[in-house]
């Protein structure tokens, strides 16, 4: 194997303590019958010969030029230093804390970690990390029916198709019945979950409203009214947020929510297709003792020394077993690693920077397609960073400039049949004004 | 904690050079061997810097809605303020307390601490898959899609099974996964309603039961048996019409295969259950045993642990699971499909590093497969451990991956056998790529728990096996020292056990003051539950500075 430190020497010495003649001496306990008959697997690769192989299917990837895809992914800086800390052999090569004495590097990181969750949520607590954003809302949701004792969810249709998808998967286990809160989508409607068809769906057996903020097609929810319409029938207000922009929007803590959970993948983390990204949940300290997921305190030694443990344990799988809050064991603690470094580098400054600098390209995409009369804005209301633009003949638009390498945006339809010819766009602080212009240009022509 | 409770945050490292380097100061109330990172920097001080917007781009965006004063935040987020060369000697610092296979002998059972190649975080990194968008067109994308084809037809191989998902996220994951595929399953059959038990061994890990009560199933526990399997008679006691579904490690938490799995697989199948696999020991079986193929339904693999891609300190992993033919409909969705061209000439070509010019690989579509569980999570899994994982899977390749489980199985026999004189072992049978010892002789005769044992362990730069588990062991000291760890560390390792086992007995109590060499010792870890103190207030800070309450 590529990577045996062994000699035959080693073989022969270790063979004959163990006090059998060869290795396959050591294998005699797999029954006969279903022993492996094949194992078609290629054979070894010298690291130049793998490094080719690599090499040829990173460049099959024919990178657009110029992209303004989001929909849950975003393309912003990561900041080489954060790549340096993660780098860090010492983070990336440990496993789960289990021994705090020679975790405190991991610990202590997140801590940190939590403590600019809840900064940024404005909530009390926060867990150690979720596989990825669509994951620790559907936790949310669980958790918010084990909080209210209720077995139904409510989930505003302007939260993203995966996240909902993801949601009724975790729900359809316990058989919790997921109802969708239609947001309005008609042509030149607010494009936002209308108070009044949520408190349509509310009643006494809805353990949760779910709404993303801003949501999927970039619009900024009324959440305080939202809130209201949860909380007078006694369910919580599940929030997913884009942490960039609680740079700038209200911290969800302080407009009502009861548990906030977030795609991390903004913070630091590149796009790499899709994954590894990292969940975030925030929840109020009385909620503690049901939220699922590791969680980091504060404590000290004998001698008096500060130290950090894995703590409240007993919400968890190899403490509690089955009566656990969530299975959930391995999470994604590099991932966490890197969004503390990033909002450490960037600082409340640069965040706020990243937030505003998105916001204005976005305004200055839209205004420039409404303005070469390529394309109109869907929805009437504010939006964060991401726009869903109308755009004529919008499927065939989009191949013709994925042809020229330029992506616009994630096409809705297939999503929400209702949004025909309508392609959701955004920015960042990457998107350029040369980016903006080109695909303007690249519309006008594909359109003529 | 408030960050107003800071004395001694200074004089707890005269050196500089951060806690590892740091003792305890007579006298000191609270040491503090690295500031937390809000009690370094200044207001205004700061690390990267993004350009100024350009005045076409504020001309063009302002006829566009602002934002609501209501949605707006009052004050900013209290991040840290500090210069990037601040940031990175925190963090190096951090990571200087920490233990890593990198630095040293880290025989976690279970956990499958080997070493994890450097060449395939180089594959990681390549920009066309960092940059790569989940939701790039496919045309844009056939790298990534080719990429996890070509996984998920490797994993197809090497378990046997049928069909292979990439998407969970870790080992839990998986199980959930392959859960609510078992439920799906029993539901197409019309006994959905019946079948409402999981049966696990008592050896099982504590994900199992939680997976299984998360689907709304109830876990029924299987005693093991003497020689540490499950225990036949028992299983086909339980085994009945009410049986979803059997859960099983193999080779089990103990560290034995399951000699009679054979039998096992039969009687679930007699059943009509659903059999589960466990895949986190699959690095003692590589090319020796194929789940799949002896009669398993469903299985996830732990990429993280066989397969080599680094733990990062708690995740990120990847899970996959393989199923059989009769749980393939229900896998979740969206798989990366080859939609045009020969998958035989395709496999062909990427084992001899080709393209195939005529291949198009797809995302099948989200009504594909009507009877799917559904996502799991968005995407398709997490991407950079499946690039991370190709590489492995392709240095080693078939003879390596054989050698992979041959030394790993090895080396936990050499343990059991070198280690045998000093600790109980309770199974003392051929064991697979890890062995559990019992440190209920040193309890017994002299005091020193399993806990002191593995913190004195500490005071060695090795780090403890995996303690307390399985919980059918008392006292468990579970030990899996991988495959790649030479000799020498082997036997420094077996020196390290003997010795500990001589100081139980003329010494134990220096064991129980253990360790006395890592930054911080024993922490007050009921202290830690029963006062949460689980991030910094910023208020409680601000009063504290204000002179208020």
């Amino acid at each position: 194997m590529a990577y045996s430190p062994h000699t035959a020497a080693d073989h022969e010495r270790m063979l004959a303590a163990v006090g059998v003649d060869t290795i396959e001496d050591l294998f005699a306990d797999i029954p006969p019958a279903v022993r492996a008959e094949r194992f078609d697997v290629p054979p070894p690769l010298t690291e130049q010969e793998v490094r080719a192989e690599v090499t040829r299917l990173a460049y099959r990837n024919a990178l657009p030029r110029i992209s303004f895809l989001g929909a849950g992914a975003y393309r912003h800086l990561v900041p080489a230093v954060v790549g340096e800390v993660i780098g860090r052999a010492e983070f990336a090569t440990a496993y789960t804390p289990y021994q705090p004495e020679v975790s405190q590097g991991t610990l202590q990181s997140i801590y940190e970690f939590q403590s600019m969750v809840c900064e940024l949520t404005g909530m009390e607590v926060a867990s150690a990390s979720h596989y990825d954003g669509a994951t620790a809302t559907a936790e949310a949701a669980l958790m918010a029916c084990r909080l209210t004792r209720r077995d139904r969810i409510a989930v505003s249709s302007a939260v993203g198709a995966q996240t909902r998808a993801v949601l009724r998967t975790y729900c359809s286990g316990p058989r919790i019945e997921v109802v969708e809160v239609d947001a309005d989508l008609a042509d030149g409607g607010s494009g936002l979950t209308p108070v009044e068809a949520a408190t349509a769906v509310l009643d006494e057996t809805v353990a949760c409203l779910v709404v993303a903020q801003p949501n999927f097609f970039g619009g900024i929810e009324p959440m305080r009214e939202l809130a209201d319409a949860a909380h007078d029938v006694g369910a919580q207000l599940v929030v997913l947020v884009e942490p960039t922009s609680l740079a700038i929007l209200e911290a969800p803590g302080a407009a009502g929510a009861d548990i906030v959970t977030a795609e991390g993948q903004p913070l630091g983390i590149p796009l790499s297709f899709g994954g590894p990204y990292v969940g975030l949940m925030a929840a109020r300290m009385a909620s503690v003792r049901q939220m699922p997921g590791r969680l980091v305190g504060a404590t000290r030694d004998a001698a008096g020394r500060k130290g950090y443990v894995l703590t409240l344990q007993a919400r968890e799988q190899h403490i509690r077993r089955e009566k656990a809050a969530s299975n959930i064991c391995t999470n994604q603690a590099l991932c966490a690693l890197a969004a503390t470094a990033y909002l450490t580098a960037v600082g409340p400054e640069g965040l706020r920077e990243v937030a505003e600098l998105s916001m204005l390209q976005a305004r200055h995409l839209a205004a420039a397609i409404e303005g070469a009369g390529l394309g109109k804005r869907r929805f009437a209301a504010p939006y964060f960073a991401e726009i869903a633009i109308r755009i004529p003949e919008a499927a065939r638009v989009h191949a013709a400039l994925a042809e020229r390498g330029i992506v616009a945006g994630y096409p809705l339809w297939d999503d929400y049949p209702q949004l025909e010819d309508t392609l959701l766009l955004a920015a960042t602080e990457l998107t350029t004004d040369a980016e903006i212009d080109a695909l303007v240009d690249a519309l006008a022509e594909v359109a003529a | 904690m408030s960050v107003a409770e800071r004395p001694g945050t200074a004089a707890a490292d005269p050196s500089g050079r951060g806690a590892a380097f740091a003792s305890p100061a007579a006298g000191e109330e609270l040491t503090i061997v690295e500031p937390l990172i809000f009690e370094a920097g200044a207001p205004g001080r700061r690390g990267v810097r993004f350009p100024a917007a350009t005045d076409a781009a504020r001309e063009a965006a302002a006829g566009q809605p602002d934002l609501p004063a209501s949605a707006l935040r009052a004050e900013a987020p209290r991040l840290p303020e500090v210069s990037e060369l601040d940031l990175l000697r925190h963090f190096n610092r951090l990571s200087h307390l920490n233990h890593a296979i990198d630095l040293g002998f880290y025989p976690l059972g279970s956990c499958t601490m080997k070493y994890n190649p450097k060449v395939n975080e180089w594959a990681a990194a390549r920009t066309g898959f960092a940059a790569s968008h989940p939701l790039d067109p496919a045309s844009c994308a056939q790298g990534s899609l080719e990429l996890e084809w070509l996984l998920a037809e490797l994993l197809r191989e090497i378990s046997g099974f049928a069909a292979v998902s990439l998407q969970p996220a870790a080992g839990a994951h998986g199980e959930l996964t392959g859960m609510l595929m078992t439920r799906a399953y029993h539901r197409s059959r019309g006994e959905g309603e019946q079948r409402t038990r999981v049966l696990v061994p008592d050896s099982a890990h504590g994900t199992n039961p939680a997976t299984a009560t998360m689907v709304g199933y109830e876990t029924v526990t299987i005693r093991s048996n003497e020689r540490g399997g499950i225990d036949l008679g028992a299983l086909r006691e339980a085994l009945d019409e009410r049986t979803a579904a059997l859960m099983i490690t193999n080779p089990s938490t103990l560290g034995i295969f399951e000699d009679q799995i054979d039998q096992v697989l039969a009687a679930v199948r007699e059943a009509g259950a659903i059999a589960y696999m466990d895949g986190a020991n699959l690095n003692a079986i590589l090319g020796r045993f194929r789940p799949g193929e002896a009669g398993f339904d469903v299985m996830h693999f732990n990429l993280h642990k066989t397969f080599s891609t680094p733990h990062g300190g708690g995740g990120p992993g990847a899970g996959p699971v393989g199923v059989s033919e009769r749980l393939a409909p229900y896998l979740p969705g969206p798989l990366p499909l080859l939609v045009e061209g020969d998958a035989d000439e395709v496999r062909r070509n990427a084992w001899a590093g080709r393209s195939t010019p005529n291949a198009r690989f797809a995302l099948e579509a989200a009504d594909a497969r009507p009877e799917s569980i559904g996502r799991v999570r968005a995407f398709t899994g997490n991407f950079g451990m499946f690039v991370r994982a190709y590489t492995y899977i392709r240095s080693n390749g078939d003879a390596g991956l054989r050698a992979v489980s041959e030394d790993a199985v090895l080396a936990a026999n050499y343990l059991r056998v070198r280690l045998a004189d000093a600790y109980d072992l309770p199974y003392d049978r051929i064991c697979k790529h890890e062995v559990v010892f019992s440190g209920r002789r040193q309890k017994r005769q002299h005091g020193v728990t399993t806990l002191d044992i593995a913190k004195a362990i500490l005071d060695h730069g090795i780090h403890p096996p995996t303690i307390y588990f399985p919980l059918i062991v008392e006292e468990a000291l579970m030990i899996e020292p991988t495959e790649t760890e030479s000799m020498e560390t082997l036997d420094r390792f077996v020196d390290v056990m003997h010795g500990i086992a001589a100081q139980a007995e003329a010494d134990p109590d220096a064991l129980k003051r253990a360790p006395t060499s890592t930054p911080v010792g024993r922490l007050d870890e009921a202290g830690a539950a029963r006062r949460p103190d689980l991030r910094v207030d910023f208020r409680a800070t601000a009063s504290a500075e204000t002179g208020s309450e």
